[in-house]
């Protein structure tokens, strides 16, 4: 993995403004009705930061990490991700983005439960088009890196949580992506096994310039970030950069 | 992602669920084993009528006694013997005819020491022979000389010579047709079944004489019960028909407004028409067979349906580290194109032992042509495209966060 440093002209990887996100849903008369989940949002995040997302439960934090990743589509607001608008990507586009330019991290890990954990992490080698040997060599190298190298021909099942949640985070960077988004990837971890987890965020943040957002429900783990942003009922309620850390 | 790849994982999904991939392809064995049997069977069957077709003897009329009528052809019944040795005679004279051959025909009861067997006589005169393209195996056939004097001579046909005689050459024998003795002086070669399915090996060839009166004997002397003309070139058919109609009508003396009394039918018409049924055969049974390669086709996309629905959390995981529409487009379709050929493959290889068995335990050519093969192939490759495209679409154009909060 080469150290990405952040270049100084211009460092916002993510700029949002005025982003709103409704959902439609039927009501049980069969009629739609538009339930609107993120107000208003608007965000910049430079590159290199590490970003904790927190808020209660519902208040839209997976919905904007999913428009974030490229996931989902806002109902109105913009969208830049590297200074492209996101909004005039092909689905092609899209998919090479969260492809090359984006990790993600899940709280339940989605790994390909038929797929050894060398093989999950190659997938997004395969994606790029890089072929079946090299992948499978590179992915060996980043379970080795991961201190999992013996467990290559385990299936999902057959790891611990804290094991399977370092495999899916070494899929996700396996590509060497700008931004890493997680959605509460400790929240089905024990204390001791989100510690590790966060201190690996924290060093590959630090040494690799790896943008984070995270999502946390707790607070030591969001003593992890640089930055906290909090969420209410679909807002932004409170946005501010700690100075220690 | 290269195809290579993709095909990879296609396999590797299959194998996982080896009880359904195997029912689903079962469908697609089945019906490409019966598209192959029912065209190799078809073929067989065409090739088996264009053989009879060659060994008829070219441009042959047939003219048989008693009339058309509108509602298609009204044979002579016994009684109505109007056609004669005689006018067989004046017919062979026709500027356009090279040759006739009458026939009177019948059954007896045929004798060997201890071997009975009862099949059908046939009169003929030496003619007949080269008209209707009859080959010698052995010996030689009766002369104009044996005709006049109604000598009792037999050329045997290959399957009677055998029931009859076994091992022993029949040749120079003597056997005897009801009760009277005949010398055999020739064994004709092997022709297998006629148009209408008659074994025509099983037959027993007598001067035409001496059939009428010593054998068949009838109550109109020199009546025949057919009688062979052969055109002197397929060119001349329709004109040898004319001449023998307009002479035939003068010699029965048949007045202008009346019916005949005979028929001439073109045998070469009607083998050309047996052809053709034969084909439209050959095609209809493809046809019923390919119905349940559409069947198991349905059956595909039925089970890729269900496929898509099981996997969509994992098409969410997928499209969420990078994988294109193409890619999920191409997985799903290679899925179905998977089960397909390779139901196909076997499903030829069964349709080609099937085909060989039948030809085993009958006496069928049977014939299994590359184009047979290819145009399987071809059909099957077609359904796994068609109905493996709606479900791997379906699954491709789902929006990744929808796939990814599946249950
Ligand atoms: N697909 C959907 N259709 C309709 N409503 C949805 C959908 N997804 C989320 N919502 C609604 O949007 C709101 C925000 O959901 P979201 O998942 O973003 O919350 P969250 O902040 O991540 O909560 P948690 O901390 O529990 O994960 C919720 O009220 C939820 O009911
Ligand atoms: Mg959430």
């Amino acid at each position: 993995m080469s150290v990405v440093n952040q270049p100084a002209p211009n460092p916002i990887l993510i700029q949002i403004d005025r982003l709103c996100k409704s959902y439609e849903l039927t009501d049980r008369s069969g009629e739609l009705i538009s339930q609107p989940v993120l107000f208003d949002i608007s965000l910049t995040i430079n590159q290199g930061e590490f970003i904790a997302i927190m808020g209660h439960s519902g208040s839209g934090k997976s919905t904007l990490m999913n428009i974030l990743g490229c996931l989902d589509t806002p109902t109105s607001g913009n969208y830049w991700l590297s200074g492209r608008n996101v909004a005039t990507m092909n689905s092609n586009e899209l998919a090479h983005v969260r492809n090359q330019n984006i990790g993600f991290v899940f709280q339940s890990f989605n790994l390909l439960k038929r797929m050894t954990a060398l093989e999950n992490i190659a997938i997004p080698l395969l994606y790029a088009g890089i072929g079946r040997k090299e992948s499978l060599k590179r992915s060996q190298a980043m379970l080795d890196l991961i201190g999992l190298g013996k467990y290559r021909d385990h299936l999902p099942n057959q790891l611990s949580g804290g094991q399977q949640q370092r495999v899916a985070i070494s899929r996700a960077l396996i590509n060497q992506p700008q931004l890493l988004l997680a959605d509460e990837p400790t929240g089905n971890l024990d204390t001791q096994t989100s510690h590790d987890i966060m201190t690996l965020f924290t060093q590959l943040n630090r040494n690799q310039g790896i943008t984070i957002v995270l999502i946390t429900h707790e607070e030591d783990i969001a003593t992890h970030a640089q930055r906290l942003i909090r969420l209410k009922d679909g807002r932004i309620v409170q946005n501010e950069v700690k100075l220690s850390n | 992602m290269n195809l290579l790849v993709i095909i990879g994982e296609a396999l590797r999904a299959l194998k996982l669920n080896r009880l359904r991939t195997g029912l689903t392809m079962l469908g697609m064995i089945i019906g490409v084993a019966a598209v192959v049997l029912m065209l190799s069977i078809g073929q067989g069957a065409q090739i088996n009528i264009n053989n009879t077709i060659a060994s008829m003897g070219s441009h042959l009329l047939i003219v048989v006694p008693g009339a058309t009528s509108s509602g298609g052809l009204r044979f002579g019944s016994g009684s109505v013997r109007t056609l004669t040795i005689s006018d067989a005679q004046a017919v062979a004279e026709l500027p356009s005819i090279e040759a006739t051959a009458p026939v009177i025909s019948g059954i007896a009861q045929l004798s060997y020491s201890a071997n009975n067997w009862s099949t059908s006589i046939t009169g003929v005169t030496p003619d007949y022979f080269s008209v209707s393209n009859w080959e010698l195996a052995d010996g030689s056939i009766f002369a104009d000389a044996d005709l006049r004097s109604a000598i009792r001579v037999a050329v045997l046909g290959s399957v009677t010579a055998e029931n009859l005689f076994g091992n022993e050459d029949p040749i120079g024998k003597t056997f005897r047709i009801s009760n009277k003795p005949f010398l055999v002086v020739g064994i004709l070669a092997v022709k297998g079944q006629s148009l209408s399915g008659r074994d025509q090996d099983d037959n027993v060839f007598v001067p035409i004489t001496t059939a009428q009166r010593q054998i068949l004997g009838n109550q109109f002397p020199g009546s025949i019960n057919h009688m062979l003309v052969q055109a002197k070139s397929s060119d001349t058919l329709d004109e040898a028909e004319a001449e023998i109609t307009q002479l035939l009508r003068q010699r029965h003396r048949i007045a202008d407004k009346m019916e005949n009394d005979f028929t001439v039918r073109n045998l070469t018409a009607l083998a050309t028409v047996a052809s053709t049924t034969a084909k439209v055969m050959a095609w209809m049974l493809g046809s019923i067979a390919s119905i349940s390669l559409l069947v198991g086709g349905i059956g595909i996309m039925n089970i890729m349906l269900v496929s898509v629905t099981e996997r969509t959390r994992e098409i969410g995981i997928r499209m969420a580290i990078g994988a294109s529409y193409r890619i999920i487009l191409m997985q799903f379709l290679l899925e179905a194109l998977v089960i397909c050929i390779l139901g196909g493959l076997i499903g030829v290889a069964l349709g080609i032992g099937g085909a060989w068995m039948v030809s085993q335990s009958t006496d069928m050519p049977i014939v299994v042509t590359f184009n047979m093969i290819g145009l399987a192939f071809i059909f099957v490759t077609a359904i796994g495209i068609f109905f493996g495209f709606y479900p791997a679409r379906k699954a491709a154009a789902l929006k990744p966060v929808d796939a990814l909060r599946y249950e």
